[in-house]
């Protein structure tokens, strides 16, 4: 069954945007990333504008954050207060970063910066990520030893400490802060929600539980996406009303199951398998950058920029 | 300067236009629905009057529909440092989001160059590419390249021989009109020619409208930004409340 996009102006099955939806709604669900940088490249290659594919994700993760943040809401798996305080952070992260973004724009290739970007991130959070599940999921296999995690480092010598009870952290606040700040600031440069730098960011940075994270970091993406949307609702008219319903009825579902699955699995195992994930969308970028591409040229529709 | 030349050319009557042409479509409303998937046109017409003479020289037909012009960018990658990245852009200034010519026969057989230079009929002539940067040495490539790509999805469509020309004078074609239709008026020419010189013309047009919800949506994005942003946004909470609410009901 088509389906005519009125704002995009093409048109697209509509079962396969539910099975998109629904994919990414799961990931979203399980391991607190929007999936953004998923179903953005997956909506470029079935057609749509990029403009559109941008903006309207940015709808759709709205939709299955907020299925998603309801269900850990109800496990107690949310923080709200480290959310909040990630969130202040990732609020003047982004304003900064849509600054440094024009910057970059000004002096040109900054496609190619953003896809470099992409590449060394994922690399070196997924890469770290995946030796440290490892690493974990052996000693959990020789008993006995119980992992010590209680390390007393700067996070831990600050001032202004705060309680985050959910965590169970009594660490200062500018920690949070900053990698909220840092966060905002990869995101609003890379175009994404940033749930798959913010997840290993509190998991390794701030020494959050990983149940928790992955509640915490929905919640925040919720009102980071939101924002997102609006401003492009109102400033390119780009958000496609019929394409983000069609998606973001796969996604709320999607997203509850993902939870349940999430909930399920050990914390090794979740971090295990969202580093392969991540290493995954790196290494299609990288090869991308490498390999000589079948078309070499493309379309992209209104003037030079 | 060039363009205000061809447009008073192409409005002004031509003093030996002898041939007459009579056309219609069987709609010339095309409305796009939700469930819109593309739309075939079957285009009919006749020659009139005591134009087609044995002792003359076979005449042909060549139908040309356009849909709203606009501004694209061809961008081309190359490779630099081991990575391949976009280096090389051509601004197109006017190309039209869809473009279809059908013809009795081969282009450059019912159809002289100079002809198609001053009404601008095949899909090369009808996109007009501003100068591009002295840096790229193969413009004309960049123009090649948007006519592969977008003849790949039937936007821009050349059918050789597609026209029927019954006894000289009754012609008919069907015209496919894909599902990704831009809204606006598609103008429409039909060229008679002989011996590859235009000898008789005729235009038309056909509309194509976003209807029902479709327009509604579009509408309401357009004139309250705002509205529409909120609206977005309350659907998608609305979504999300209730998928957690039903599986909570089904205690999964």
């Amino acid at each position: 069954m088509h389906i005519y996009l009125p704002i995009a102006e093409v048109s697209v099955n509509a079962f396969l945007l539910l099975g998109l939806g629904g994919l990414v709604g799961i990931l979203s669900g399980m391991f607190g990333v929007g999936g953004g940088f998923l179903m953005t490249p997956l909506l470029f290659f079935i057609g749509i504008p990029p403009a559109v594919a941008v903006a309207t994700e940015a709808n759709q993760i709205v939709a299955s954050s907020f299925s998603g943040v309801l269900a850990h809401l109800r496990r107690k798996s949310v923080d709200l207060r480290m959310g909040t305080v990630l969130l202040i952070g990732g609020l003047v992260g982004a304003a900064i970063g849509v600054q440094v973004f024009a910057a970059l724009r000004e002096l040109g290739q900054v496609d190619l910066l953003v896809k470099l970007c992409y590449v060394v991130f994922l690399g070196i959070i997924g890469g770290l990520m995946f030796f440290e599940s490892l690493k974990a999921i052996r000693r959990s296999k020789t008993p006995g030893k119980a992992p010590q995690r209680k390390k007393h480092g700067l996070v831990h010598a600050l001032p202004f400490k705060m309680k985050f009870r959910t965590s169970g952290l009594y660490i200062s606040v500018i920690p949070p802060l900053l990698v909220g700040l840092f966060v905002g600031v990869l995101a609003a440069i890379m175009g994404v929600g940033g749930g798959f730098i913010m997840v290993p960011a509190m998991i390794y940075l701030l020494g959050m539980p990983t149940k928790v994270v992955v509640g915490t970091s929905l919640f925040q993406i919720i009102f980071v996406t939101g924002f997102t949307t609006l401003m492009h609702a109102t400033t390119n008219y780009t958000v496609d009303m019929a394409l983000a319903v069609l998606l973001l009825v796969g996604g709320v579902i999607g997203a509850q199951i993902g939870t349940r699955i999430g909930a399920r699995l050990k914390a090794e195992q979740l971090r295990i398998l969202l580093s392969l994930m991540v290493l995954a969308v790196c290494g299609k970028l990288a090869l991308d950058l490498l390999i000589m591409p079948s078309e070499l040229y493309s379309i992209g529709v209104g003037g030079s920029h | 300067m060039r363009a205000l030349l061809i447009l008073l050319l192409l409005w002004m009557p031509v003093a030996a236009q002898a041939q007459k042409l009579v056309a219609d479509l069987s709609q010339r409303n095309v409305e796009i629905t939700a469930n819109f998937d593309g739309s075939d046109i079957l285009i009919y017409g006749a020659i009139k009057g005591d134009t087609v003479q044995p002792d003359l020289a076979p005449v042909d037909v060549i139908i040309a529909i356009s849909g709203p012009n606009e501004a694209v960018t061809v961008r081309k990658k190359n490779k630099r440092l081991g990575i391949w990245v976009n280096t090389e852009a051509v601004e197109v200034a006017k190309a039209p989001s869809f473009y279809a010519v059908a013809t009795t026969g081969p282009l450059d057989e019912v159809l002289a160059a100079q002809e198609d230079l001053r009404f601008q009929i095949s899909i090369e002539r009808a996109i007009y590419a501003v100068g591009a940067p002295p840096e790229i040495e193969d413009a004309g490539a960049f123009t090649e390249a948007l006519i592969r790509l977008r003849e790949k999805n039937e936007l821009y469509q050349q059918n050789e021989g597609s026209v029927r020309l019954f006894d000289q004078t009754l012609f008919s074609t069907t015209l496919n009109m894909p599902a990704n239709l831009v809204e606006g008026v598609y103008p429409m020419r039909i060229f008679l020619t002989r011996e590859g010189q235009v000898v008789g013309r005729l235009a038309t047009f056909i509309d194509v409208r976003k209807v029902g919800i479709e327009r509604w949506i579009y509408d309401l994005a357009h004139n309250q930004p705002l509205v529409y942003g909120i609206l977005s946004l309350a659907i998608a909470i609305a979504a999300g409340w209730l998928a957690s609410a039903f599986f909570r009901y089904l205690r999964f």
